[in-house]
């Protein structure tokens, strides 16, 4: 069947911020969509508050809507678009509840808007337990024995019948939020009570246990027409227990047989006719028992999901940019695949190899938080790897994760008391069980005894003793002949594994391994098995005969991606590979992507001319530096776009001899290097805070009372401002660094003086040796101390004087030809009583890159490929690549606001973790709010992050003393717009004194009153307070801080943790109050002068 | 292990490990992309002197059990894989794989780039191979012998594999038809697949006569799968031009679908590399359905795919065509009982897409009943 010719015109609903559970698989997902929507003449509308995302670029829209999505703002978007129909499939649990409310609201019906992909019925069918149970049935599935509640009652009724341990599934939530596993009443009390909180609908499932049963996944596509095929199968490594996400998986099944596989088949073909999804894809999770194969059919998502971006990036069959065909017509025999040319869309993927996804977590972020792995997603991103054997590519998706506790070691000696410690840890799920498997069966535990406490199939096990095996043979004494060589490599023994064997390093084997003629050959990813030619370089390594490589006579050059997601290093760094992918492609070079994140749009095989997807450690980029020198001229390696990761390796490429574009390793170590940075700007005549390196306990306290208290320290060399605090006094300091153990002289621990309430200022610049090009300069809402990534920032400068900028224009000027950047930098600066300050500068493109992208129009990361390849700023400016003249201008009044993960994480004891700000960055993703005024950006901002400020209603206030007299104005403003104000003692005293009529309300800590006063828990439990202000004292001290906090987060209240974001908060419910929030797309932005 | 050789016609030589049973084998290379299904793969009497290279690369994971076996043994001629599994972890498993080519004296070889092989073989074609293992020969050596060996095309292999003796598979519902099965190397799939559906099936060895298959009175004749060349069926094809005058409503399968076409006035040709595998697309022309379904052959029919044929038994038609390469793969009479296809509706392994095939054989023996017989 031809596309559908009535519609003419679309809007995508993307996925927002990227938070725990739907991260940047949904930007692969909506960019696809949107390219394939454009190339079929369709005009597309996009609505997505994310600006780090790819789709949010102005080309890949017609109208792109850097708004909240909610129903009210996608209302106003449909108002003044008129679009024919609403793609919501491809945008997460985000978009499809938005299009339920769409639907709700009568907005669809009102402006005869269809929704296509999946129907609200069909969503409902497939969301709704009850009704999706009840569909199992009559197709002769069966479901788990289950009991829906809606009340504490209900919940304790039903685990009557069940008994425990109880899964508890709260219902319309994405990655599995306020799910979990009950063993107990106590436990059960506090999941299910979560959990009916957090389902919109107040309801949960309470169901029969399947904990270590076998989970599968199937990825299957339906069409028009009722043909439906299965994408890819998946099996959970991690069996049934453990979120999906956050388990080891491994495509293809590998442990069915043809007759039970067929019957998942069977099933899911079932599932999707009568759930009705009509066009496009679903995922549908299986539970098998091991011991009988008896076969429960979990759940299925009626959209495209994060495991079908790994489907994708698996199989070579892509799954968003086939759907968003079906969306609009086509037939899947009528949609060419484009890895063979020759045949159709219409079948389903063989792979010859093995592909295994590893979870990323950042349980370090967050301190008190629960370690177990539970049916609540908490991992942060994930790696895939590719082999022609399991164990390969588990060795190399291991490795991927870029954390040195991944990786599989083999110690000489194991005590017996280690082993028996292990023995205990393996029967719960945690970040490292795999690792701890690892390491009994290597002690010499049997894989009986390990299936019996974790229930990870014998076959997986099997295969990590083999692993272990092929490490003894390795590390016997004598000869490293070719053929153990290739063996080890076989197995996925990385070069350093080999040298820890045999007591050798790194470099040392990869000498001795290349002289023996041992290296990777790159096979092709192409969904057919071989049957048919590929003709998309999709490649993958592995030790074999022959490659796959194909000679080519362009320059090439490689970009490096970032690797998995983590906290302060995610889909922004995604942004600016792919950026320079397109415009080197563009400028006439082959361009080719190396990286391990299957979320990624830099991993769509249509980014770049070739594509890699490997680790990124050194000896995988040698061997693909290698291979490609081999095929034709490479120009060199663009390692200042990915992040810290890339950044890591270039200095080990340039000493292999591997030309870096841009700036060179040695600016990148003098502007890293505290020492050699200090230099610097002492040359150049710009000040840094005073600071100094301790590897001792006495050594901090000298240098903390020589430059002053409150001084913020942390260890060296560190990403995200991982394990940063600040300290006001001695005892804090002293705690700090007994909690940093392996603080060291080679690992010294940095002190720098702390500017108290300064003003934070982020640069991004390009410089080419000759010129600088401001992109933009942003100011931070929150005071210095907040880690810039958890910091709102506003562009332009709003508090900032011409002087001053001209002063940071001239600073970012100095450091940047101080340095020798060749490209992007980005500096954090500091104002406190009116000096400037350097904190830092990173000679890389940054996490606000596009963020200053998206508010000037500007592309930076594009200019800044460029200038990696020699293009100087004149020259950019010529081709229209950056402005004739000047620097970035902000077009309107852009708002960027952090995303925190704070309702994701529980500490063991089942209580919230602290919702507070500080230098560690924790939070996973960013909204932008843009208008022509500053309240109203912010506002958008905050509806974008955490649904709304409240217009009317109570707020509750407490400030620590250090605030009290910076918050006065804001609460007297609340006050006279009509808020009730309630805040405990101090807080109430000090406000009433300032003649700001407050209600005092109990602290939790004092309990409820002698008459039943209320605690501001129970307040906040009751749902009357509709803003929480709360800015904490110090760590440790503030126990009532914390509750207050962590109830907010729990029932989703907003709560605002400094002054700065309380003064902004204020001027967003000024707007909010006033009346209309008017939405605009980028483009018109960008069009204004 | 010992070293073991794959040796091709064309001189190419992989070395990789023996496994399974060691010795030298020959026969018909070709490559199969299951990712499930190696044991039906085995035991599929149509997999007959061929050498069958699977790309899926961990084979035997699931280990080996009675009930998932396509005949009473394994087929194939040897077997190569890149990593056979150590250990079987299945509920249902009984023997491991390995277990089983020792058993049964299957020679295989593993540890070798499958991929490469793979690649070789649809660029040039399915060939004669060869896997020596355990035996000291030079490569010239072991390039010769498999140059000695028998080629697949003008070979006749249903003697080989037919069932000697008649048997009955009685219908597991209320029987409504009596169906005679011409064993040209059936899958027990088949017989299952039709017991379900009231049929009670016979049997009958590939060289049964006309004589014998009109004693039994049947309401249908079932042409099975089964390994070799149809261009050597001529005495098969003969038999199936006797029951088409009869009007008897015929089902072919596979090799039965190239002799009912054959029977028709078609030629059949050999494919460069066969289709082998679980994910064909393949589009029923008269409803524009796509079904996925599993393939196993190495030659197919050459007719008209737009428009309809006419025969000596009245006007016909191609029902079914694979997307990826545009092959026959079904064949219809208008006005008469007869419909065949090359693929597998009966699957194992494979999708079950296909399966109404058989209430379509179910709906032709109701539309065209039995004719009062004349003795």
């Amino acid at each position: 069947m031809p596309r559908d010719t009535s519609i003419q015109s679309v809007l995508v609903i993307g996925s927002g911020p990227i938070v725990i559970g739907q991260a940047c698989e949904f930007d692969y997902s909506g960019t696809q969509a949107c390219r394939v929507l454009k190339a079929e003449g369709i005009r597309v509308i996009l609505v997505n508050s994310n600006p780090a995302t790819i789709m949010t670029d102005p080309e890949f829209a017609d109208a792109t809507y850097i708004e909240p999505i909610t129903p009210e703002f996608i209302e106003k978007i449909i108002a003044k678009e008129r679009p024919d129909a609403v793609l919501a499939t491809l945008g997460g649990q985000t978009a499809l509840n938005a299009a339920i409310g769409l639907y709700q609201a009568g907005t669809l019906a009102r402006y005869g808007v269809k929704l296509i992909g999946a129907d609200v019925d069909a969503i409902e069918r497939g969301e709704n337990r009850e009704i999706f149970r009840t569909i199992v049935e009559k197709i002769g599935g069966e479901s788990a024995k289950s009991v829906i509640c809606h009340t504490m009652d209900e919940i304790l009724e039903g685990v009557k019948i069940l008994g425990y341990p109880v899964v508890v599934r709260p219902s319309f939530t994405m990655g599995g939020l306020g799910s979990g596993i009950a063993f107990d009443e106590p436990s059960l009390n506090q999941i299910a009570g979560a959990g009916l909180r957090h389902s919109p609908t107040s309801e949960v499932l309470l169901e029969e246990s399947i904990i270590g049963w076998k989970e599968y996944e199937l990825e299957v596509m339906r069409d028009s027409t009722d043909n439906v095929v299965i994408v890819c199968s998946i099996e959970n490594i991690d069996p049934m227990g453990v979120h999906t996400g956050d388990s080891i998986t491994v495509a293809p099944a590998l442990t069915l047989t043809d007759v039970e596989y067929q019957k998942l088949r069977d099933l899911s073909i079932e599932i999707i006719r009568e759930v009705g999804v009509a066009t496009g894809g679903c995922n549908i999770q299986f539970a098998v028992n091991p011991d009988n194969g008896r076969i429960i059919v979990i759940e299925m998502n009626p959209r495209v999901s994060r495991s079908s971006a790994l489907a994708s990036k698996a199989t070579g069959f892509p799954i968003a940019k086939i759907a968003t065909k079906l969306a609009i017509g086509y037939t899947l025999d009528e949609i060419e695949n484009d890895i063979t040319k020759v045949t159709p869309a219409s079948f389903e993927p063989t792979l010859d190899y093995v592909v295994v996804k590893a979870p990323r977590f950042a349980f370090e972020k967050f301190a008190d938080a629960d370690p177990r792995l539970t049916t609540t997603m908490k991992s942060v991103g994930e790696a895939m790897a590719i082999g022609r054997s399991f164990p390969e590519a588990l060795m190399k998706a291991l490795r991927s994760l870029e954390r040195k506790e991944s990786i599989f070691t083999f110690p000489r000696e194991i005590s017996e008391q280690k082993v028996s410690s292990l023995l205990n840890q393996i029967s719960t799920p945690t970040e490292y069980r795999l690792q701890q498997v690892q390491q009994v069966l290597w002690a010499g535990i049997s894989a009986d005894e390990v299936f019996e406490k974790t229930k990870i199939d014998r076959w997986f096990l099997t295969q990590i003793e083999l692993i272990n095996g092929a490490a003894r043979e390795i590390s016997q004494p004598g000869e490293m002949t070719a053929s153990l060589m290739r063996n080890a490599k076989q197995w996925g023994f990385s070069d350093s594994q080999i040298a820890l064997l045999r007591d050798s390093s790194e470099e040392e084997v990869r000498k001795s391994r290349t002289h023996l003629g041992v290296r990777p050959v790159y096979k092709t990813v192409d969904t057919c098995a071989a049957e048919f030619e590929a003709f998309t370089p999709y490649y993958y390594s592995s030790y074999e005969e022959e490659t796959e490589v194909k000679s080519r006579t362009k320059p090439a050059v490689i970009i490096l991606g970032s690797g998995p997601n983590r906290i302060g290093q995610g889909i922004e760094f995604d942004y600016s590979c792919v950026h320079a992918s397109f415009t080197l492609r563009e400028a006439g070079y082959e361009t080719i992507m190396i990286n391990c994140n299957p979320e990624t749009v830099s991993t769509d095989y249509d980014t770049s001319d070739r594509l890699y997807f490997e680790p990124l450690t050194l000896e995988d980029v040698l061997e693909i530096v290698h291979a490609e020198t081999l095929a034709g001229p490479v120009l060199g390696v663009i390692t200042q776009l990915g992040g810290q990761t890339p950044l890591g390796l270039a200095a080990g490429l340039k000493a292999a001899g591997v030309t870096i574009l841009g700036t060179s390793p040695d600016a990148i170590n003098l502007a890293e290097e505290r020492g050699a940075f200090g230099d610097v700007l002492a040359k150049i005549g710009l000040t840094a805070p005073e600071f100094g390196m301790a590897s001792s306990q006495m050594q901090a306290i000298e240098i903390a009372a020589k430059i002053g208290y409150p001084v913020l320290v942390r260890p060296s060399f560190v990403l995200g401002g991982r394990g940063m605090e600040i300290v006001y006094d001695d005892a804090a300091l002293s705690s700090f660094i007994s909690r940093a153990t392996d603080i060291t002289p080679d690992r010294p621990v940095l002190v720098d003086r702390f500017l108290d309430s300064a003003i934070e200022i982020d640069v991004d610049a390009l410089y080419d040796g000759l010129e600088l090009f401001l992109g933009g300069v942003m100011e931070h809402i929150e005071e210095a101390g907040i880690h810039s990534g958890d910091s709102a920032c506003v562009l332009p400068a709003m508090t900032i004087s011409p002087h001053q900028l001209q002063e940071i224009r001239e600073a970012t000027l100095k450091i940047s030809e101080g340095v020798g950047v060749r490209g992007l930098i980005n500096i954090q600066f500091a104002i406190a009583s009116d000096q400037l300050y350097v904190l830092e500068a990173n000679p890389r493109a940054s996490r606000t890159v596009p963020f200053v992208s998206k508010a000037t129009g500007v592309p930076l990361a594009k200019a800044a490929a460029r200038i990696s390849v020699g293009s100087t700023i004149a020259q950019l400016r010529e081709d229209g690549t950056l402005p004739q003249a000047g620097d970035g201008v902000a077009k309107g009044i852009s708002v960027k606001e952090a995303v925190l993960p704070w309702n994701r994480f529980r500490r063991s004891d089942g209580r919230g973790v602290d919702a507070v700000l500080g230098p560690e960055m924790r939070s996973t993703g960013e909204v932008m709010g843009i208008s022509s005024t500053f309240g109203a950006s912010y506002a958008k901002s905050q509806i974008s992050a955490f649904g709304s400020l409240p217009k009317a209603g109570s707020v509750f206030i407490s400030l620590a003393d250090k605030d009290k007299e910076s918050g006065v104005r804001a609460a007297s403003t609340l006050s006279s717009l009509g808020f009730r104000l309630f805040a405990t003692t101090g807080t109430a005293e000090f406000l009433q004194s300032h003649g700001v009529t407050t209600a005092r309300v109990r602290k939790a800590s004092e309990g409820v009153g002698p008459f039943g006063e209320r605690t501001i828990v129970d307040l906040l439990n009751a749902g009357e307070i509709d803003l929480v202000i709360n800015t904490p004292v110090g760590r440790g001290t503030r126990a009532d801080g914390w509750a207050i906090r962590t109830a907010a987060v729990q029932r989703s209240i907003p709560c605002i943790t400094t002054t700065a974001g309380f003064n902004a908060a204020v001027e967003g419910i000024k707007v909010l109050q006033s009346g209309v929030l008017d939405v605009r797309p980028i483009q018109d932005w960008l069009k204004d002068a | 292990m010992s070293k073991a050789f794959l040796v091709l016609d064309d001189g190419r030589i992989f070395e990789g490990l023996s496994w399974g049973a060691t010795g030298k084998t020959f026969g018909e290379a070709v490559f199969q992309t299951g990712m499930t299904g190696y044991q039906e793969t085995l035991t599929d009497p149509s997999y007959h002197q061929q050498v069958v290279v699977m790309t899926a690369p961990h084979i035997g994971n699931t280990g080996m059990n009675a009930a998932d076996n396509e005949s009473s043994k394994i087929w194939v001629a040897g077997f190569v894989v890149r990593n056979p599994s150590p250990i079987t972890s299945n509920w249902r498993s009984e023997k491991s794989l390995d277990e089983v080519m020792r058993e049964q004296e299957i020679v295989g070889i593993s540890g070798i780039d499958t991929r490469a092989l793979t690649r070789h073989l649809r660029d040039r074609g399915a060939m004669r191979v060869g896997i020596f293992s355990d035996l000291d020969l030079s490569r010239e050596e072991m390039v010769i012998e498999v140059r000695k060996s028998r080629q697949m095309s003008g070979s006749f292999l249903s003697a080989d594999v037919s069932t000697p003796k008649s048997y009955v598979v009685p219908a597991t519902t209320t029987k409504k038809f009596t169906v005679v099965a011409l064993d040209l190397g059936i899958k027990s799939a088949t017989p299952r697949a039709m017991s379900l559906r009231g049929i009670e099936t016979h049997v009958l060895p590939y060289n049964a006569t006309y004589e014998e298959i009109t004693s039994l009175n049947p309401d249908g004749v079932f042409l099975s799968n089964g390994p070799g060349d149809p261009s050597t069926m001529t005495e098969t094809v003969s038999l199936v031009r006797e029951l088409l005058s009869d009007e008897i409503p015929i089902f072919g399968i596979c090799f039965g679908h190239q002799i009912l076409g054959r029977a028709l006035g078609f030629e059949t040709y050999k494919l460069q590399f066969g289709h082998r595998g679980i994910n064909q697309p393949v589009i029923d022309k008269r409803s524009g359905k796509v079904e996925i379904t599993s393939h196993n052959h190495g030659f197919a029919i050459e007719a008209p795919v737009d428009t309809q044929f006419t025969t000596v038994f009245g006007p016909g038609q191609v029902t079914h065509v694979c997307l990826n390469d545009g092959v026959v793969e079904g064949l219809e009479l208008l006005d008469r009982g007869a419909f065949s296809v090359q693929y597998h509706p009966e699957a194992a392994a494979g999708p079950h897409d296909a399966a109404y095939l058989f209430d379509d054989f179910v709906s032709l023996m109701e539309k065209y009943p039995r004719k009062v017989s004349d003795h």
